[in-house]
């Protein structure tokens, strides 16, 4: 056979292996670049041509977590061997350090509402999603289905309204009002993605605890949610990514307690103009864990992204 | 180590709480499990919805709590659906979703089926690729600013590597020919590999049986391209371009950290637009109004497109 779709040639199977490493060298390049940009100097940064090799350097991790200044000229210089590692990069552009910056708050703050609104998430989403999957709910189809048109507003519209409920109940800028908002948002996924999973877990491991003289709470607690565990975590970190990465509420909804990273890291600014080593810093740092968590999920992504709609 | 955390929940509950829960019938039980859910929503995205829609017959402004609020009738709504200025807006956004999609489709189909072709080391590429999809759009966009700089910028300076063009000769963010599609190009950039994955879950779930049976018939491979793989993936395709579709008619993040508009209004989508209108200008009855018209707008759209779609389903 010259030709077959279902087992390419040798010829074939190189050529698109190539292509593709192609388009992910390309796609790669400006998440590679924002991690080199983060250990960069500043000149370095701005070089013409683009600097693809350089001395790497903590600048931008230092100036990320500080605020400086310039020393003022009249100063007495300081003994370089009494300051500290981070202390010395500053004193070396003539800056001083003087107090930490909001980004580690700022961070906290993300990690605080991510995970808040992820376990509350979690909490109601296996119960809703275990009652649509096995009990006869009036109305389920179109609670489903109202469920899911909950995603289809434009945040901003939603967010207009909520900013003025917010207001009133002197919810802006609070956890407590980011993370029962994060958790709205994300319920409607939360309840697709594990009532598709309950769905897959056989109904007869509860029947056979139920003749064992189990009852409905505690054959969902010991048979179900044992068996729906991988289906729960992939859901948790699919929650806990989109929190992370929200940006349109928390612009909106908060700007100093409760404020999160995305909308903080494009602020950052240096003594003088925008310090992009310590921008791609607070990237690097905000980006690498939901790479790490990608990586893991890889087998859930595609139910993730779609709803539950497709299953491979 | 879950499994053992949710035993320990289990055995931790008290007897009380636990007995009373466990007495429940089916339907009782069932109520208790969904009503959270449906309470949280409807607190937190229906009741808002329905204040939308009163505020939207109104003139209220939130940065001027004491005044009177007037009923105003359909004014905001005659008013928005004849400015021109919106209607620009709404060209923005068509321009946006229509080009991102079809780049998006075009690039994701290929790549899923070139990955489909099981060279060696497809499982990891395919990771690799996905990953600015789940990355954040807003951090993201405003990192591709400096990408874009002209001069200094890795794109300027990689495009006139590749067509010898001056680096600083051009400006994607503040040319008023290439904004339009410094947004496109982004946007491609992150969630192509989402049209991808969907299409290679498509090309997957083609059983080989179908090809072989074509070959038996001595079908061209140009043909069996045509006649089976593209009709199978076409519902998976469909499928991708309704979810993105919804989410790039939404588009906010990653433009207004991209190029907040500018230059002028040519890259303001709705979503900008909207959030001037409410948050700058404080307008909050018209951009009430100006929301309710987006929502319609996109439920109308995606409700038509679901018809279509389930339509090809079922052929």
């Amino acid at each position: 056979m010259s030709y077959s779709v279902t087992a390419p040639s040798s010829r074939t199977k190189l050529l698109s292996g190539l292509l593709v490493s192609l388009y992910a060298l390309v796609t790669l390049a400006p998440l590679l670049w924002i991690i080199a940009t983060g250990f960069k100097s500043g000149q370095d940064s701005i070089h013409y041509p683009p600097k693809v090799l350089f001395e790497p350097t903590m600048e931008g991790y230092v100036n990320l977590f500080t605020t400086r200044t310039r020393i003022p000229s009249d100063a007495q210089p300081r003994d370089p061997e009494s300051l500290s590692w981070y202390e010395q990069i500053v004193n070396d552009k003539g800056e001083m350090i003087a107090g930490p910056s909001k980004y580690g708050e700022r961070f906290l703050n993300s990690t605080v509402i991510g995970f808040g609104s992820t376990a509350l998430c979690m909490l109601l989403g296996t119960m809703a999603a275990y009652a649509f999957s096995r009990f006869k709910v009036p109305l389920k189809e179109d609670l489903l289905f109202f469920i899911l048109s909950t995603r289809m507003m434009p945040p901003i519209a939603v967010a207009i309204p909520i900013f003025l409920m917010f207001k009133n109940l002197g919810l802006n800028d609070t956890y407590f009002g980011m993370i029962m908002l994060y958790t709205a948002v994300n319920l409607s996924l939360s309840v697709w993605l594990l009532k598709g999973f309950m769905d897959e877990i056989p109904v007869e491991y509860e029947e056979a605890a139920l003749i064992d003289g189990y009852t409905r709470f505690e054959a969902f607690i010991k048979v179900v949610l044992p068996q729906a565990i991988t289906g729960i975590a992939s859901t948790a970190i699919f929650c806990l990514i989109f929190a992370w990465n929200e940006y349109a509420f928390a612009v909106l909804l908060t700007s100093g307690d409760a404020q999160t990273a995305p909308p903080f890291i494009p602020t950052i600014i240096g003594v003088s103009g925008k310090d992009w080593p310590a921008v791609a810093a607070g990237a690097t740092l905000f980006l690498v864990p939901v790479m790490v968590f990608t990586v893991l999920l890889r087998k859930h992504l595609l139910r993730g992204i779609t709803f539950g709609a497709v299953r491979k | 180590m879950l499994r053992l955390f949710v035993d320990k929940i289990a055995q931790k509950t008290p007897v009380g709480v636990s007995k009373h829960v466990q007495g429940l019938s089916d339907k009782k039980l069932a109520w208790l499990f969904v009503s959270p859910t449906i309470i949280l929503l409807l607190a937190i995205n229906i009741f808002p919805l329905i204040w939308t829609i009163y505020l939207s017959f109104t003139d209220y402004r939130v940065n001027r709590p004491n005044r009177d609020v007037k009923w105003v009738d359909l004014r905001n709504y005659e008013r928005i659906l004849t400015d021109s200025d919106i209607w620009q807006t709404m060209q923005a956004t068509a321009h946006f979703l229509v080009s991102t999609l079809v780049l998006q489709v075009l690039l994701g189909f290929t790549l899923a089926f070139l990955i489909n072709k099981k060279f060696k080391g497809n499982d990891l590429l395919t990771t690799l690729i996905v990953l600015p999809m789940m990355l954040s759009p807003a951090v993201v966009g405003n990192f591709w600013t400096f990408l874009y700089q002209p001069q200094i910028g890795l794109f300027n300076y990689v495009i006139s590597f590749l067509s010898g063009v001056d680096p600083s000769s051009f400006s994607m963010i503040g040319d008023v020919h290439l904004a339009p599609w410094a947004i496109v190009i982004v946007d491609t950039w992150m969630w192509t590999p989402f049209v991808m994955l969907i299409c290679l879950a498509g090309l997957r779930s083609i059983p080989d049986s179908i090809y072989e049976a074509a070959e038996c018939d001595r079908a061209s491979q140009w043909r069996q391209f045509w006649t089976i793989t593209i009709p199978m993936v076409l519902p998976f395709l469909m499928l991708a371009v309704l979810f993105r579709g919804i989410e790039n008619f939404k588009m906010f993040d990653l433009v207004v950290q991209l190029t907040g508009g500018g230059p002028g209004s040519l890259t303001t989508l709705s979503s900008i637009d909207l959030k001037r209108e409410a948050f700058e200008k404080w307008k909050t009855g018209y951009s009430s109004a100006y929301a309710v018209i987006l929502f319609v707008t996109v439920f109308g759209l995606a409700s038509i497109y679901v018809k279509a779609l389930n339509k090809v389903k079922d052929r």
